[in-house]
C-alpha cells in the first residue's frame, strides 16, 4: 500500500509540472500541442508490453496482442504526424520558394519516425 | 505488485532510471512546444524518449521470457507501424482533426484493454487482487472506453459521416443517469467481489456512456471535446500505469491529462463559454438552425463577381482576410496566399485575423497556412487583430461564419452568444467567400450576410480565390 501511496504522489507532483510546462504554449501551437500530447499518452505501449510478455491464456493474449497494436498505432502516428503538421512552422520569408509547394508535403522521409524499428 | 518487487533487483532500477530519462525527454518535448523556433525539435526529443523507453522495456524479462507472446508482440508493433506511418503521411491537412481523434481513440483503448488485462492476469495466478488494484482497474477501464468511443464518435462528427450538431433526444438525461449508475454499481460491484466479469460490463456500459456524453454535442464545440478525451486519454493511461505500478506511464499519462485540460479550459474560454456549459448546455437546450429573424425579414443577400471584388481589393489599403473551415475544406491556403502576395505586391497592406476555434481544432488554420508557407508573423490572433477592423477597408472571410456572427454581442438568445469574434462588421466592406447559404458549424445564422456594407462570392473558395487572383493581376 505504501506503493500506492508513492505512486499518488508521483501522480499528483507531474499533474503541477504538466500544468505549469503547458501553460506557456501561443495559441498558434495548440494544435500540435494537441497532437504532441497525444503522441506522448501513445506511451501505454510500454505497459502494453508488459501485459503481452505475461499473457496467458488464449484471452490475455488476444488483448495484449489488440493492446499493442493500437498503442503503436498512437504513439508512432501521433509522432510522425505531429512532426508533419510542425515541419510547416516556418519564420520570416527569408528565402522566397521558387516553385509553389506542392499539396502534399511528401519531402519528409526518413525522420521522425519513432517505434519503428524497435529490437 | 510485481514491478515493486522486482524494484530490488539492478536491472529493473536501471530500467527504471531510463524511464525517468524519457520522463524528462517527455517534459522538454513539452515545453519546446512552446515556441514556434523548438517546437519541432521538442517533438523529436519526445519521439526520441518514447523510442527508448519502449527500446528498454525489452531487457524486461517479463517481456521477453515468452518465445510466443514476444513474437506477437513484435507483430503487433510493425503491423501498427505499417499502418500508422503512411496514415500520419498522408492525411491530408484538412482531416488532421479527426486523425489526432483517432490517434487518441485508439490510446485510450490500448489503456482500457492493459487495465483489464493485467486484472484477468492477476486472477490467473490465483491471487486475489488487492481492492485498490480493482479501483484502479476499473477507473482505466471507464475513462479508457469513455474517450475510446467519444474519440470515435468525434471522428464520425468531423468526417461528417453523422450529424455534425447536437443530438438531443427526448429521455436524454434519464437514459444518461441510469447509464452513470449502472457503471457506478458495476464499479462498486467489481470493487466488492473482485470480480472480473463486472469489470467487463463497466467497460461495456462506459463505451456507451462515450456516446451518449459525445452525442449531444456538437458544432464549433468538437474542438473542445477532442481536447478534452485526449485528456481523458492521459488520465486513462496514469490509471494503466498504477494497475502496472509503472511510474512512467503514470507521469506521462498525469502530463497529458493536465495539459489537455488546461487546453479545453482555453478553448472554452476563447468562446467565452464555461466548460460545464459547452459539455452539457445541449442537453434539453433547443438549438435554433434555420428561419431567425435574419433570414426572414425581408432582406436578400448581395451576390458579387470576381472582377469587382479584385478592384474593391486591389485599390485597398487594408485587407484583412479572416479563414475559416471552408478554407481547409476547399484546400485554398496555397491560392490564399497567392491573392495576398499579389495585393501586397500592389501595396496593399494584408494580414490574415486568426480567431482562436476557427476551422475545428485550436490553431487549425496557422498549420494550414504555415503549410502554404505563410509566415507566421503574418497571422494575428484575435486579440491583436480586432482593434485594427474598424481602419480595414476590405474583412475578406473565406469560409468562416461562426466566428465573424455578430449575434456573439447583440443577440442573447444567440447559441453562440457571449463568444469573443473577429469584428469584420466594423470593416469598411465585408466580403464573403461561401460555397452556400448553408449555416456555419454551429447551425446558425449569420446577420453579417445581408448587411448593407456586405456582398457574396458563391462557390468553391478555391475556385473563386484563383478568379481573383486573375482578376487582380489585370485591375
Amino acid at each position: 500500500m505504501t506503493g500506492f501511496v508513492w505512486f499518488l504522489t508521483v501522480f499528483v507532483l507531474a499533474a503541477f509540472v504538466g500544468y505549469e510546462v503547458i501553460s506557456k504554449v501561443p495559441s498558434i501551437l495548440h494544435t500540435p500541442l494537441m497532437s504532441g500530447s497525444n503522441a506522448i499518452h501513445g506511451i501505454v505501449l510500454v505497459g502494453s508490453l508488459f501485459i503481452m510478455g505475461e499473457a496467458t491464456g488464449t484471452a490475455q493474449v488476444v488483448l495484449g496482442f489488440v493492446a499493442v497494436f493500437l498503442a503503436t498505432l498512437n504513439v508512432v502516428g501521433g509522432f510522425v504526424v505531429t512532426d508533419r503538421m510542425l515541419e510547416m512552422f516556418k519564420a520570416k520569408p527569408d528565402n522566397r520558394p521558387a516553385a509553389p509547394p506542392a499539396a502534399s508535403p511528401a519531402s519528409l522521409s526518413s525522420d521522425g519516425k519513432p517505434g519503428a524499428g524497435t529490437p | 505488485m510485481s514491478a515493486l518487487l522486482a524494484a530490488s533487483f539492478p536491472l529493473s532500477t536501471w530500467r527504471a532510471t531510463i524511464y525517468l530519462v524519457a520522463i524528462i525527454g517527455f517534459v522538454i518535448a513539452l515545453k519546446g512546444l512552446s515556441s514556434p523556433r523548438h517546437a519541432r525539435r521538442g517533438n523529436l526529443v519526445g519521439a526520441a524518449a518514447a523510442l527508448l523507453a519502449i527500446a528498454i522495456t525489452f531487457s524486461a524479462s517479463s517481456v521477453t521470457h515468452s518465445t510466443r507472446n514476444l513474437g506477437l508482440a513484435l507483430g503487433a508493433m510493425a503491423l501498427g507501424t505499417a499502418i500508422a506511418v503512411p496514415a500520419a503521411r498522408m492525411v491530408k491537412m484538412t482531416a488532421m482533426p479527426q486523425m489526432v481523434a483517432i490517434f487518441n481513440g485508439v490510446g485510450g483503448a490500448a489503456a482500457a484493454l492493459v487495465s483489464v488485462t493485467e486484472l484477468l492476469h492477476v486472477h490467473s495466478t490465483g491471487v486475489s487482487p488487492a481492492t485498490y488494484e480493482v479501483v484502479e482497474a476499473v477507473l482505466g477501464v471507464l475513462i479508457g472506453c469513455v474517450s475510446f468511443a467519444g474519440s470515435a464518435i468525434a471522428f464520425a462528427k468531423l468526417q461528417e459521416l453523422m450529424a455534425t450538431r447536437p443530438i438531443v433526444y427526448k429521455g436524454q438525461q434519464p437514459i444518461n443517469a441510469v447509464v452513470g449508475l449502472g457503471i457506478l454499481g458495476l464499479g462498486l460491484a467489481a470493487i466488492v467481489t473482485g470480480s472480473t466479469a463486472y469489470v467487463f460490463g463497466v467497460l461495456g456500459l462506459s463505451l456507451v456512456l462515450g456516446i451518449i456524453f459525445v452525442l449531444p454535442i456538437g458544432g464549433a464545440d468538437v474542438p473542445v471535446l477532442i481536447s478534452l478525451l485526449n485528456s481523458f486519454t492521459g488520465l486513462a493511461v496514469a490509471a494503466s500505469g498504477f494497475t502496472l505500478g509503472n511510474s512512467l506511464l503514470i507521469v506521462a499519462g498525469t502530463l497529458v491529462g493536465a495539459s489537455g485540460m488546461l487546453l479545453t479550459r482555453l478553448m472554452s474560454k476563447a468562446m467565452g463559454r464555461s466548460l460545464p456549459n459547452i459539455l452539457f448546455s445541449a442537453f434539453g437546450a433547443v438549438v435554433t438552425a434555420t428561419g431567425t429573424a435574419e433570414g426572414l425579414d425581408g432582406k436578400a443577400v448581395k451576390s458579387s463577381t470576381p472582377e469587382d471584388v479584385s478592384v474593391l481589393l486591389s485599390y485597398a489599403r487594408k485587407v484583412v482576410i479572416v479563414p475559416g473551415y471552408g478554407l481547409a475544406v476547399a484546400q485554398a491556403q496555397h491560392v490564399v496566399k497567392e491573392l495576398a502576395d499579389s495585393l501586397s505586391a500592389k501595396g496593399v497592406d494584408v494580414f490574415y485575423a486568426i480567431h482562436p476555434v476557427a476551422g475545428r481544432m485550436p490553431g487549425h488554420m496557422n498549420v494550414l497556412l504555415a503549410e502554404a508557407n505563410v509566415p507566421y508573423d503574418e497571422l494575428k490572433e484575435m486579440d491583436e487583430a480586432n482593434p485594427e477592423m474598424p481602419t480595414a477597408d476590405v474583412a475578406l472571410v473565406v469560409g468562416a461564419n461562426d466566428t465573424v456572427n455578430p449575434a456573439a454581442v447583440d443577440s442573447p438568445g444567440s447559441p453562440i452568444y457571449g463568444m469573443p469574434i473577429i469584428h469584420a462588421d466594423q470593416a469598411q466592406h465585408i466580403v464573403f467567400l461561401k460555397r452556400s447559404m448553408r449555416p456555419g458549424f454551429a447551425g446558425i445564422d449569420n446577420a453579417l450576410l445581408f448587411d448593407d456594407k456586405t456582398v457574396l462570392l458563391f462557390g468553391d473558395a478555391k475556385d473563386t480565390l484563383q478568379k481573383l487572383v486573375a482578376a487582380v493581376a489585370v485591375a
